[in-house]
């Protein structure tokens, strides 16, 4: 218990923290509710078509070109980005975590080949890459999940990395090597939760960037067909651009929301756990 | 001369990564090369697909059919595309000025923007307008760019009525000569800018931080005693050092720049090598959507390439390894 009056007192000292942590939690409730919220398939037609927001109480955020409820959609398209979010960096998370530990703590050949690899993924085009996987596997949300996992692994690999070249040399790496430890229970026991805050920080920022770069993949159509996501809304809204500007609007605020509740989050993480990488103030 | 032999192996290192990559997607693929070769499974006949497994040594080990691809990448054999009926490197080629200019107007954009807001941002640091400028850069940096795209058209173009909805110029009236390029530029300011944007608040973040650092340096000080005046500091003596790593993070960012184009060509509708990749994957023209993908990861290796060298040259303290 004290422990969390702490972690509570750490996020609410530090408002891009606090805010971050706030809007996310809005977002999290909306993705769990929306089953309770709007039971049925967001899919299906509830009113007149082209309803603008804040005409009918039944549908406070109007309605798109087929008279499916946006807000509905907007509560089911949450669920389906923060999963893709947070499995796609889960993904990312253990590929480039074995990556470069392996690189970082090995050094030399081992290094040489994990990082040239680690290169070339980040040399060819992210967003085509994550095309072409998807041209490859079909579109699904696991082939959406799969492509963003394997285009974000490199950025976590590079990270790990350099925080292992920096704990491998430190005085307590060397005791665990006198002592007899294997390397692998050194890399996994001993150092890599060193270095956990700054994979953490990380990560949430990740996260941002994996559920725009989903948005933009079922905006263009390449998501799975069968599950409502805010990108898809976009997309379906773009025929009607001219006069129903609402139905591209409110799913864009609503991306624009999350991710801007992670890079909060992210940023205020750093404050409160690399208090000594705090950003230069004046 | 050796740093350059060292780069270039690299870079041979790279490019062979890049299409080895690109033969196991080739392989993960439904039915085999050939009928991806063919452009799709089912409309070729069966006569042609059998030429072409023998033609590409589809019977031969996979070793063999990687060497084979590998041959045919260097001799910029791209295959036939059925779809557009055209050799898909001649397909290519023909879009690539709309992208590069495109990618290079959004680039300039992006780095001149970023540094001027980076360096105002610095020297304000703590007050008001630092403050709305990094409010600004969180802002954008969390805004899909698509988005803010559809949005400045809903905007600019439908309720303002300043600028074109899509396109690269106005197919009606066949303007030549200066006309057509003002033309070109008035089609070419709502996706530059969309382009832009994400970008801008990075390196508006960047320079901010860089001025920040080199600000609080020993030669700055020297330089305020002798009495230069401060913005002859913040341009002439401090951006100098801290632009420096842009040029290589601009450089890096080259392919996500090209990543970007498919999103803003498909929303603006530019003619450019983007909207051929969208075009290709709801034709499910997988050998066109790879040679997009190879050609354009090649272009960034050999951009990269060059920014070294000429980040080298510009900054005399590269140890040139």
């Amino acid at each position: 218990m004290p422990r969390l009056v702490a972690i509570s007192r750490t996020i609410f000292s530090n408002w891009t923290l606090a805010l971050g942590v706030l809007l996310l939690l809005a977002i999290i409730l909306m993705a769990l509710s929306a089953p309770y919220v709007f039971p049925g398939d967001p899919y299906d037609m509830v009113a007149p078509a082209l309803t603008w927001p804040g005409t009918m109480p039944e549908v406070p955020l109007g309605t798109d070109s087929l008279g499916r409820d946006i807000a509905a959609g907007i509560f089911h398209g949450a669920r389906v980005s923060l999963m893709v979010g947070f499995i796609a960096v889960c993904f990312a998370l253990v590929i480039g975590i074995l990556v470069g530990s392996l690189a970082g703590y090995y050094g030399g050949w081992v290094d040489d080949v994990l990082m040239r690899v680690t290169e070339l993924f980040q040399t060819i085009p992210q967003f085509m890459l994550a095309i072409v996987i998807i041209a490859v596997l079909g579109t699904s949300i696991e082939a959406v999940v799969m492509s963003l996992g394997i285009v974000s692994w490199p950025t976590v690999a590079r990270l790990v990395r350099s925080e292992f070249l920096i704990l491998r040399e430190r005085a307590f790496v060397h005791s665990c090597l006198v002592i007899g430890m294997s390397d692998l229970r050194i890399i996994f026991t001993q150092i890599l939760p060193n270095a956990l805050s700054s994979i953490t920080v990380m990560s949430s920022v990740l996260m941002a960037t994996a559920i725009l770069m989903e948005s933009a993949l079922s905006f263009l159509g390449f998501g799975d067909p069968n599950v409502i996501t805010w990108g898809t809304m976009i997309g379906m809204g773009r025929g009607q651009i001219r006069d129903a500007w609402y139905i591209i609007a409110i799913p864009g605020a609503a991306l624009l929301i999350t991710a801007l509740a992670l890079n909060l989050v992210g940023e205020g993480l750093n404050d409160a756990l690399n208090p000594r990488l705090r950003k230069r103030e004046v | 001369m050796s740093y350059l032999g060292k780069r270039l192996v690299h870079v041979v290192l790279t490019v062979l990564g890049i299409a080895i990559i690109n033969f196991f997607l080739l392989q993960l693929a439904p039915g085999d090369a050939a009928d991806v070769l063919a452009g799709e499974a089912g409309t070729a006949d069966p006569e042609y697909l059998a030429n072409l497994r023998r033609e590409f040594g589809l019977d031969q080990p996979m070793l063999h059919q990687l060497w084979a691809f590998l041959q045919r990448l260097f001799m910029f054999d791209f295959g036939y595309s059925y779809r557009h009926n055209m050799p898909v490197s001649t397909l290519i080629f023909e879009r690539i000025p709309a992208t590069l200019i495109l990618v290079g107007s959004s680039i300039a954009m992006a780095l001149v923007f970023g540094i001027l807001l980076g360096v105002v941002a610095a020297r304000t640091a703590g007050r008001l307008p630092d403050k709305l400028i990094s409010l600004a850069s969180l802002l954008f940096y969390a805004t899909p760019p698509f988005w803010i795209g559809l949005m400045m058209i809903v905007v600019f173009s439908v309720k303002l009525g300043w600028t074109p909805t899509g396109g690269m110029s106005d197919i009606i009236s066949n303007k030549t000569g200066l006309a057509y390029v003002l033309d070109v530029m008035r089609h070419l300011a709502l996706p530059a800018i969309t382009q832009a944007v994400f970008y801008l608040a990075i390196y508006t973040r960047l320079v901010r931080a860089g001025m920040l650092e080199v600000l609080s340096l020993e030669y700055i000080r020297v330089a305020r005693a002798k009495g230069i005046s401060e913005n002859r500091i913040a341009y002439h003596h401090a951006l100098r050092n801290a632009i420096f790593p842009l040029i290589t993070v601009a450089g890096t960012n080259l392919g996500a720049f090209l990543g970007g184009a498919v999103l803003t060509e498909t929303v603006f509708s530019w003619p450019g090598v983007g909207r051929l990749m969208f075009d290709a994957m709801f034709q499910r023209d997988l050998n066109l959507l790879l040679s997009i993908l190879v050609l354009s990861s090649i272009f960034v290796v050999l951009v990269n390439l060059a920014v070294d060298l000429l980040y080298a040259l510009i900054n005399p303290t590269v140890e040139l390894r």
